[in-house]
């Protein structure tokens, strides 16, 4: 290490050839005393994209590592009867500012997307980076009815929650919420009780931990013997994940091991949850691809109500009938298939044109894919 | 998305923020989170939010792993 790296302890040796070779050769080794190739389920799409853009995918495969990717988009597996309801509004009323993530606004549904529908005179669509931001936007606009369109995991969960309390603080009563908030460990149980995709492990993602801590999984080791790792989204910390598993395997042991310590507590954020636990409670949710689960999701309790979008403008949350015809997102979040195997892929779907939330969401299976595979489909 | 690159805490504006470095550009980051956190210490952040401080020894630590497999796999 030379002193001109400013701590490179922090990220610089995750990315180093060298540690990603060795960690290779000993996942290599792991696999040679398991005696055949194994599975493993990345959930996060952030990891996804670590594996494309290290090009660590076909180097696992050669070692006898087969990855798959799971559900980890938020964007992703928010169905599309949300968008359809926040449409309808922003084009029905006016006065409605619907504020949300980048990519939420380019999911196509049968309705359009919130970046290609036109607003009622009055109303219009805005992008935040943070529900903050969505927050000041309700007190610069005093005239406006703001609705923070929020979809994510328990990593941008406390985030949306401390952002509603403090619009109940600031007592700015033009602001509300329309929650598609998602949890990870009710997604892991349902695509291990569906049986349909053969899973040896799995890698959590690293920053849902963060916050949620380590024995949420606890259940995927002790009542599924499936074995698991907390990992990180360096190229190496991927890459420990793997060897854990595969470790795992090999002794037969599974657990939940924790290879992204210098983040993951093994409570997660105490704060974090409290909050989560003091404001929201959970639903059966329906998600793209894996259906309705038991208590996935998050919805504003009912003390909260004044700021939940679907009680202040009545909004109809139910499953719609339409949906974009052939595309197979919800086989990919569920790792049933690859991008490469949708007849859409690269043809008819692609970044400029999504057919489907995999294709629009920086986290989505295929736009990674189409980022960063070789092109074979490409043309 | 992710933010997989931790940021250096520059300075706390005493309202719950402070405005956190990654290598050069400079965000206001809300701490309320982790109040524990100091001028220094490194976060990560997501969706405006700091939701964890690096524990630096615990990096050490995985360093030196990094180091024992190296010389696990030069005896091979």
């Amino acid at each position: 290490m030379t002193p001109k790296k400013k701590s490179p302890e922090l990220f610089a040796e995750w990315r180093s050839g060298s540690t990603v070779r060795n960690l290779l050769k000993t996942i290599s080794g792991e696999i040679i005393a398991i005696k055949r190739p194994i599975r493993i389920m990345e959930v996060c799409g952030t990891h996804t994209m670590t594996l494309h853009r290290a090009g660590l995918k076909p180097l696992l495969r050669e070692a006898g590592v087969e990855m798959v990717s799971g559900p980890g988009c938020p964007v992703c597996i928010t169905p599309d009867y949300y968008h359809e309801a926040i449409i309808n509004l922003v084009t029905s009323q006016k006065n409605i500012l619907a504020a949300t993530f980048g990519d939420m606004t380019r999911v196509p549904t049968a309705r359009g997307s919130l970046q290609t529908t036109v607003p009622f005179p009055g109303s219009e669509i805005k992008i935040v980076y943070s529900p903050e931001e969505a927050l000041e936007l309700a007190g610069k606009n005093p005239g406006k009815e703001v609705i923070f369109f929020g979809a994510g995991f328990e990593t941008t969960i406390p985030a949306i929650a401390h952002t509603v309390k403090k619009a109940a603080e600031k007592k700015l009563t033009n602001f509300s919420l329309l929650a598609a908030l998602w949890l990870i460990p009710p997604a892991i149980e349902a695509i291990l009780k569906s049986g349909e995709v053969a899973i040896d492990g799995f890698i959590y993602p690293g920053h849902v931990s963060a916050v949620i801590g380590q024995k949420a999984y606890t259940f995927v080791a002790e009542k599924f013997g499936v074995p698991g790792a907390i990992a990180g989204f360096e190229p190496a910390d991927v890459l420990l994940g793997v060897l854990s598993v595969s470790r795992q395997i090999r002794n037969g042991r599974p657990e939940v091991s924790n290879e992204y310590r210098r983040v993951v507590r093994t409570d997660g954020n105490p704060l974090a949850l409290t909050l989560m636990a003091e404001m929201l409670q959970p639903f059966a949710a329906d998600w793209r691809g894996l259906g309705r689960i038991q208590n996935s999701g998050l919805k504003l309790k009912p003390a909260w109500k004044e700021y939940d979008a679907t009680t202040r403008f009545d909004l109809k949350l139910k499953p719609s009938r339409s949906h974009i015809s052939g595309c197979r997102c919800g086989d990919v979040l569920k790792g049933l298939i690859g991008p490469l195997d949708c007849p859409l892929f690269a043809r008819a779907c692609n970044p400029d044109h999504p057919l489907g939330p995999c294709m629009v969401s920086y986290e989505g299976a295929c736009l990674i894919e189409y980022k960063y595979s070789s092109g074979e489909k490409k043309k | 998305m992710c933010l997989a690159v931790p940021g250096k805490v520059v300075s706390l504006e005493g309202d719950g923020t402070g405005k956190v470095d990654y290598l050069g550009t400079t965000v206001l980051a809300n701490l309320s989170l982790l109040p524990e956190v100091k001028v220094g210490d490194w976060v990560i952040v997501h969706a405006g939010f700091a939701i964890s401080r690096l524990d630096r020894t615990e990096a050490r630590r995985t360093l030196k792993l990094f180091k024992e497999l190296e010389k696990l796999n030069l005896s091979d």
